[in-house]
Formats: structure tokens, sequence, C-alpha cells
């Protein structure tokens, strides 16, 4: 086997493995997809919170500003001492990296609402909560997206350092491939389906991001 | 407009910020129903400050304000609202929403049925004279004038009586800002609503207002409608505000007669005879006298051409004095009586009193010198008197 050429390799990996790989891979986008989702549920609704509260929103975003500037494998070894091995642990810190850029574009959105529409829309009659949904998260809509996009393509990456506490995911082939000799076909059949899926992924949400995009308005 | 309903009435109100510096005090601003009111002073004045009050946009600190008969405060702000037009200067339509959406905000909140909304935002892109096409645009597809004529008409979707205006043409260049003046102005005069108009362009409030609100500094310097403010400026502020131009225009629009006539037209007695008309006419160096009898009543005029024709046959003046056709009264405006002059070619207009007293005479020549003031500026105007008239009826002119 090992006198093939890599490609040759690969391939034979794919076709005698395929269901594993599809099954890593499942596993890898749903522990990114989990956190960033609680990311989103957490950081959107504070985001608007904050974003009326000026002084609390300097805080908080700094807060979140810390916590990513810690590398993401002491990270996942400090939240193991806590929650132990297993995804649930990669799902956290999937979160809290998530947090700044869905917090912080969510923040910017609100805030860079046309002050003009929201004055005529009061000045209309709508309560604060029609206000909230008819108009400010419409137009904060794509600028939250790419935070959200943000978020979920770090998160990709970041699952891969997850196989380092047994949490499973495309990253469990990579880690295989290092320790093996010539593991050069295992390194790949990990990397490049999650290079794959962090690239569609990308691509999806820019496509969301695009739709919600104010100045799109005209064309539709 | 005494009998008017009064609509709103703002009553010692005054607001401060925190900080301590005063946006308004003193605010005593009674509004009746129909009227155009326009807020106007400079930026900081507190004109906008006293606007966003009246749909509790902005709360007073002290002070109260009387919304159809009962205290503003009252009335739930989110309900209030929804029952006064708001229309600002960036037109604040949503972006996101298409026009028809847009025109019908107020409406959807208030819930009304679909059926009732098309039928409200058909009738109001009509009265936009925009194309019902338009409906289904977006607010970007549309031209920054277009735009803010569906910015005013969305403002009595829900039949709003009273629209809040703040500086709502300032961003549109001159020729769509009298467009939607005088759609403005066709709300407020056909449709009867109450207009609140914030602006700081004195020539806009003077066409549109019927009641103008001068404001400097937080307090209220002239509260009075355009004619007054234009004749009887309450300080420098508001001169300056109005600009000399516009003083002396005003001044001439409501200048009366008798401070430009002449005092001593060139006159006869019914009973004098024609020898001496001929000789009055020489010595005055005029070629048309004013007749009247010995009481100084005015009867008529006659001019040199009769008296040529009919010399030999007639020797009195009563036998051949033809009435006059127009005659104006001391009290009347001058700007009636020169158009009369300049534009149906009378070359002069005989003044009298109440008694049909002749009391003097408006030439072509008095009008020359009030044109003359007014292009070029002149402190005469304070002394119309001074103004030398000729000897009164000019002779230049044949063809009367």
């Amino acid at each position: 086997m090992a006198d093939q050429p890599l490609w040759r390799q690969l391939i034979f990996y794919f076709t005698h493995n395929g269901m594993y790989i599809l099954e890593q891979f499942c596993r890898h986008f749903l522990i990114s997809f989990y956190g960033v989702l609680i990311a989103a549920i957490i950081g959107i609704p504070l985001g608007i919170y904050i974003a009326n509260h000026y002084k609390l929103g300097n805080f908080i975003i700094s807060i979140a500003n810390v916590i990513q500037t810690v590398p993401s494998l002491a990270m996942l070894s400090i939240i193991m001492l806590v929650l132990g091995l297993g995804p649930n642990t990669v799902i956290v810190t999937i979160f809290l990296y998530s947090l700044l850029p869905i917090l912080k574009n969510t923040y910017t959105g609100m805030r860079n609402v046309d002050p003009n529409v929201i004055d005529s829309a009061r000045g209309m009659g709508m309560t604060g909560i029609q206000l909230l949904y008819m108009v400010k998260l419409p137009l904060a809509m794509s600028v939250i997206m790419s935070g959200i996009r943000t978020a979920m393509v770090v998160a990709i990456g970041n699952t891969a350092i997850g196989s380092f506490v047994g949490a499973g995911g495309l990253g469990d082939l990579i880690i295989r491939g290092t320790n093996a000799t010539d593991g050069a076909p295992l390194i790949l059949a990990g990397a490049l389906p999650t290079a794959l899926m962090a690239v569609i992924t990308d691509l999806l949400i820019g496509l969301l991001q695009k739709y919600f995009e104010p100045t799109n308005y005209m064309k539709k | 407009m005494q009998t008017a309903k009064e609509i709103i009435s703002f009553q010692d109100v005054a607001k401060n910020y925190r900080g301590g510096n005063d946006a308004v005090e003193n605010i005593n601003i009674t509004i009746n129903e129909g009227e155009f009111v326009c807020l106007i002073g400079t930026s900081g004045s507190g004109k906008t400050t006293t606007m966003r009050m009246i749909n509790r946009m902005i709360e007073p600190s002290r002070g109260k304000i009387i919304f159809k008969g009962k205290n503003l405060k009252t009335f739930d702000p989110v309900k209030l609202r929804r029952t006064i037009g708001y229309v600002i200067q960036n037109n604040g339509l949503m972006p996101h929403m298409t026009i028809k959406d847009n025109i019908t905000l107020v409406p959807k909140l208030l819930k009304w049925s679909q059926d009732k909304m098309d039928r409200k935002a058909t009738e109001l892109i009509k009265l936009a004279d925009l194309p019902e096409s338009y409906l289904e645009r977006y607010p970007a597809e549309l031209s920054g004038g277009q735009q803010q004529r569906i910015g005013v008409v969305r403002a009595l979707a829900a039949d709003q009586d009273i629209i809040l205006m703040d500086e709502p043409f300032g961003a549109l260049d001159p020729i769509t800002r009298d467009d939607l003046q005088d759609l403005v102005k066709h709300l407020q005069e056909e449709l009867g609503k109450t207009i609140i108009f914030v602006t700081h362009d004195m020539d806009e409030a003077l066409k549109l207002a019927t009641h103008i609100v001068i404001m400097d500094s937080g307090h209220i310097i002239q509260d009075d409608t355009p004619d007054n403010i234009l004749q009887h400026p309450a300080s420098d502020f508001v001169k300056e505000l109005l600009g000399e131009e516009r003083l002396l225009q005003a001044q001439q629009n409501t200048l009366s007669v008798s401070d430009i006539m002449s005092k001593n037209p060139a006159k006869i007695t019914l009973g004098q005879s024609l020898a001496e008309a001929i000789r009055e006419m020489s010595l005055k160096h005029v070629d048309t006298l004013l007749v009247t009898d010995d009481n100084n009543k005015l009867k008529g005029f006659i001019d040199l051409e009769t008296i040529n024709d009919r010399y030999s046959k007639y020797s009195n003046v009563s036998d051949i004095y033809q009435p006059n056709r127009f005659k104006v009264k001391t009290t009347s405006y001058l700007r009636d009586t020169s158009e009369r002059i300049l534009k149906q070619g009378y070359k002069y207009v005989p003044v009298i009193d109440n008694d049909n007293n002749l009391i003097g005479i408006v030439t072509r020549a008095s009008l020359v010198n009030i044109i003359y003031d007014a292009i070029w500026g002149s402190e005469e105007l304070d002394n119309p008197e001074g103004i030398k008239l000729p000897d009164s009826i000019a002779k230049e002119s044949d063809n009367a």
C-alpha cells in the first residue's frame, strides 16, 4: 500500500472508510454548530441589550475580548478540568469563542441603524418591541449574520483541536495521521473535508447575509 | 381665526436637560384647528424640542400641554403618536419595506384589514402624484423628492388631522421643494389638516404659514401672523431674521396710498372757465386737471385734448369734464393701486377720503420712487412725505 502514490492511497481510504468519514464529518459539524447556536441564542439578545446600554456594552465586550485572547488549546484544557472529556467541553469552548464576534456584530448592527429611521418609527407610534422586530432587527440582520459567519468558520477549525479531549470529529483522523508512520493520507482525509466544510459554510452563510443586506432592497 | 377651535396649547412649558441648560423656557403657544404653524429660528433655538413635545417624543420638565381639551400627559404616548402625522427631514422611510408597506405602516400598527390598507395606499400614492406602480418599489429606487412625497402622504395614512414636520424640505433642491410646499399647503387648505412645521427658512415660513412662532435660544420672540410679523417685527432679532429686503418689500405691500400720494394735485373747480383751466395747465406743466366742486368733492377730470376739441363750443369746465373711472381711498393699500397703474395703464389715480373729498393723487412718478427705494434701499421710506413728486399729473403721457 505504501508504495502507491499519495492520491491513490487517499482514494483507497475514502472508498473503504467513506461512512466513517461521513459520520465524523457530521459529528464535527454538529459540535461546531451547537457551540455557535448557543452563542447566538445568548449573544444576540445580549448584544441587543447592550446596544441600548452603552456603558455596560463596553464592559461586556471587553470581557469577550479577553476570552478571545486565550489560546484555544489552553481553553480546552481548562474547561476539561471542569467538564471532563467529551464533546461537551468542545461545545463550551466553541461557545466562548463565538460569543465575541456575535456579540460585537449584533451591538454594531443595532447601533448603526439609521437614527432617522428609528426616530420616525417611534414618532409614528411603534412600541419598543415593534420597533425591534419591525425595524431594528431586519436592518441589523446582515451585520449580525456576518458575525455568525465568522464564528462558524472559526468554530470548525477549533473543533478539529477538540479531538484532543476525546470529542471525536474529523480532528480524530488528523491526529491519528500525525501519530502514524506514513500517515499523510490519513491527515489529508481529515483535513480536506474540514477545509471543505469551512468553505461551504462560509459561502452559504455569506449568501444568507447578502439576502439581508439593506442595499439589496432596491434590486430585489 | 378667533372662531376656530383650539387644538393644542402650551402653558408655561419648559424643558431642561440634565446638565442644567434650558432647552426651552416659558413656551406659551395656542394652536387652532386648521392652522399652518411655522416654528422658526436658528439651530439650537428649541423649535424642534417644542414640536417634539406635541407627540411626547420629549416630555416637558415644567408646565403643561393641553391637547384637544385634555392634559397631554393623560394620553398614552404610543396611541397618541398614531393619531399625529410625523414627517422628518431625511424622510425616515423604512429602507427594508416597499413604498406600500411604508405608507400603510401606521394602519398596520392599528390593525386595519389588508383590503382597507390597499385602498388607502392607492389613494395616497395618487395624492402624492406618483404612479401606482411605485407601490411595489423600495425607497432607494425613488429620487429624494419622491421619497419625501411619500414621507409626507404617509403622515396621512391613518387620517391624522395633525401633522408635525421637522424641516422636511431642508435637503431638497429648490424646484422639488416648491412642489412639496404646494402639496403641504394643499393638505392644510383643502383637507383642513393642522400642520406644525419646523423650519429655519424664512421664505418657506412666509409662503406657507398662517401663524409664525419665532424662537431664539429657547424663548419665543414673536408669535403672530406673517403679515403682522412683517409689519411689526418685535425686535432686532426678528428684523435680522426677516432680512432688510423682505422688510422693504413688505413695507411696499403694506404702505397705504396716503403714504406716497402727492398732496397738491393740479385741480380746477366746476365753475371755472376753460381759459382758466388752460392757464392752470401751463402753470403747472400738466395736461390733465382733476375737477372738483366748490367743496373739494371730486367730480372728474378734464384733459388738454378735450379742451382742444371743444374749446370753440363750450366755455366752462362743468360742460366738458369727464367722470373718473377709478379712484382710491386714502386707506387703500398701495399694492392694489400700483397694480392698476402699472398693468392697466392708468397714468394717475386720484385719492379721496370717505366723503369723496379730493386729498391727493398717485402717479406713475410716485411709484418710481418706491421701486427705486426697494431696489437701492433708502432711509426716505421712513418719511415718505419727503418723496419729491413731480407736479402731479405728468405731461409726458398723451395716450390715455
